[in-house]
């Protein structure tokens, strides 16, 4: 870390309950990203309390939160971040793989969640031989492999175009019907208004917590 | 370690990335199958240049004469200097504690030797019952001249291995008589000498029946001498230089001959001889390990350098891993395992490689200066072992770096 500490976050209050899918919204620079890093254990804060699950979360060595980070939290990001030498089944099998599951189990079990993303067909395909919706949708089978309780999706549809991003969403939708924890940092409206619940970031502090109503994205496709 | 699942992990990453594996194999296996071949042919000059000097004891003083080439007090340059009987008993009292063997010789260059029908032309020495050890010449069956042969001046031979066979064939040699120069000698025994075929064709006697017999008088053509090895090589050779220098300087005494003339008296010192080719082989030696230690570091250098290529091209992947739960220490084992693996092996295969190539190669040198190039197989795998750990050393910083890159640094788009 550089000398010149930055407050990037200046007291935030918030609760996430089981079930929601929240967006947080905020111009760059606003803090967005560096509260998504800290919910998801890759940052700390210096201040406060967070608690996840109800296990709270401080002062984590590397191992502990290498192990959380496993047990309790999946990764979408928005350069996707797949291993780019192991096919879409060994790359949705890798979380696995860290929590020590045999290597026939966890193939099965990547191959279960890559035909619920709708990629069985190019299971066995590298990542460069995929489009971005489908490398996409490949690290959300991923994150949703180690059955997290609570996805961070951090611009997931940054780098994708409008029909593609609206797949991508109409799958996280679904994903989070089925009761999963969603929060996903975006800065586009009509991604936000996709999700029941819109976060407003500006400087470091909430300037607007409101629930929404969900857009669907099947609507759009 | 041994887990199954990171082996299938290693080898996975490792085929994906095939030619990454191949250059840092290579770099590898050729060194160590560099320091195979230098260390081998290092070993083979060594043993060529100690089996040429097995065939005589290394520590002789040989003493021969010539003509003079200067005038010295009132005599003539050009007079032949012959040496007796008497020089070599002068000599041989005076040195009586630093000598080990010593032999006087008078010998035939070439005599007609008959046995029943079959007659050869060779060599004849007269030599001392010391001659034996001076010469190395292994006796195979009967028994060297004695000390009572050379007192009595016995007319008894022994004759070379190559002699038996070309005039006995399979007969028994002991106790039959040959014709020297028609001079009639009983065979006492057959002797083997490591210097070949061409020692193996002479006979020798005793020197006191051959100046007899011979009409040699009292006249000698060499003495020889050898010395008591001091433990400490050096001092070995500066008391053989400061012996033979001192014979030198009687005989010359003793003929009349100018201190400066080098014809005159020749005095040949192996000892000398043998340390300055040591001390060649010792360095070539010396340069051989030197070159390879060099080319082996090149290798190491190489993997970490490699392994510091890895890290940073996959800063990115460890970030991923890291996300995904990896363990710090899982990063740094998976690296680490990856790179020993491929010097284990690569340098498994440039051993054998090396060792192959030697066997192969090794006995089809023809050169007296080269025999069986050969490693110290515990030399050479203990090398690999060196190279594997000092491959893992050079991956372990690197890897160490890996394992302490935050995910979000790593995850970070550029």
């Amino acid at each position: 870390m550089g000398s010149n500490s930055l407050h990037v976050l200046k007291g935030i209050n918030f609760n996430v309950k089981e079930g929601e899918l929240v967006s947080i919204m905020g111009s760059s620079g606003s803090g967005k990203s560096t509260l998504l890093n800290i919910l998801g254990m890759l940052d700390e804060a210096d201040t406060g309390t967070y608690t996840l699950d109800n296990f709270p979360i401080k002062n984590l060595n590397e191992k502990v939160a290498a192990n959380y980070r496993n047990k309790f939290l999946g990764f979408v990001f928005q350069s996707f971040n797949l291993i780019n030498y192991k096919s879409a089944v060994d790359n949705v099998a890798l979380p696995m793989y860290y929590q020590g599951m045999k290597r026939k189990e966890r193939i099965e079990k990547a191959e279960y969640y890559l035909n619920k993303v709708g990629l069985s067909p190019w299971a066995q395909h590298m990542p460069n031989e995929l489009s971005g919706g489908q490398k996409q949708r490949v690290a959300i089978a991923r994150a949703l492999a180690s059955e997290p309780k609570v996805l961070l999706a951090d611009e997931p549809t940054g780098a994708l175009d409008t029909k593609t991003s609206y797949e991508v969403m109409e799958l996280i939708q679904g994903i989070n019907d089925e009761g999963k924890t969603i929060l996903i940092v975006t800065h586009e409206h009509d991604i936000a208004q996709m999700t029941k619940r819109i976060v407003n970031l500006k400087d470091g502090v909430i300037i607007d917590d409101s629930f929404v109503e969900q857009v669907r994205a099947s609507s759009h496709v | 370690m041994f887990d199954i699942e990171r082996w299938q992990e290693i080898f996975e990453t490792l085929s994906k990335n095939k030619l990454r594996t191949f250059l840092t194999g290579l770099s590898v296996a050729s060194g160590i199958f560099i320091l195979v071949i230098l260390l081998g042919f290092g070993n083979g000059i060594e043993n060529g240049v100690t089996s040429q000097f097995q065939s005589d004891a290394t520590n002789l003083i040989t003493v021969s004469s010539g003509v003079t080439t200067k005038e010295y007090k009132g005599l003539n340059p050009g007079r032949y200097i012959q040496m007796k009987n008497d020089n070599f008993n002068k000599i041989s009292r005076q040195y009586e504690n630093q000598i080990e063997h010593q032999t006087t010789m008078y010998a035939l260059w070439q005599a007609p030797i008959t046995y029943k029908n079959e007659t050869v032309n060779y060599r004849v020495r007269g030599v001392m019952p010391g001659h034996q050890f001076i010469e190395n010449a292994d006796i195979s069956t009967g028994r060297f001249i004695n000390q009572s042969d050379f007192d009595a001046s016995k007319k008894v031979a022994v004759i070379g291995h190559k002699m038996q066979v070309d005039l006995f064939k399979e007969d028994d040699p002991i106790n039959k008589n040959i014709l020297i120069s028609g001079v009639n000698f009983k065979v006492i025994g057959v002797f083997y000498d490591p210097g070949g075929d061409r020692e193996e064709q002479q006979a020798y006697i005793p020197v006191s029946t051959s100046q007899k017999v011979f009409n040699g008088a009292d006249n000698i053509q060499y003495m020889m001498f050898t010395i008591k090895m001091d433990d400490n090589f050096d001092s070995a050779v500066e008391n053989s230089k400061i012996m033979s220098s001192s014979i030198e300087q009687k005989l010359k005494e003793i003929h009349t001959v100018a201190p400066d003339d080098i014809s005159a008296i020749r005095i040949n010192n192996t000892l000398e001889e043998a340390r300055k080719i040591y001390s060649l082989i010792d360095t070539i030696k010396a340069v051989f390990w030197f070159v390879g230690i060099g080319t082996i570091i090149a290798g190491i250098v190489g993997v970490g350098n490699i392994m510091l290529i890895i890290v940073k091209e996959r800063t990115k992947e460890i970030g991923v891993r890291k996300a995904l739960g990896a363990l710090p220490m899982s990063i740094v084992g998976m690296i680490l395992q990856e790179s020993i693996f491929v010097t284990l092996f690569s340098g498994l295969f440039g051993l054998i490689a090396g060792l192959g190539l030697l066997a192969l190669v090794g006995p089809q040198i023809q050169s007296d200066f080269i025999k069986n190039p050969q490693v110290n197989f515990n030399i050479a795998i203990s090398t690999v072992f060196i190279l594997v750990i000092a491959g893992a050393a050079a991956g372990f910083i690197p890897a160490y770096r890996a394992a302490k890159i935050k995910p979000i640094d790593a995850l970070r788009d550029e």
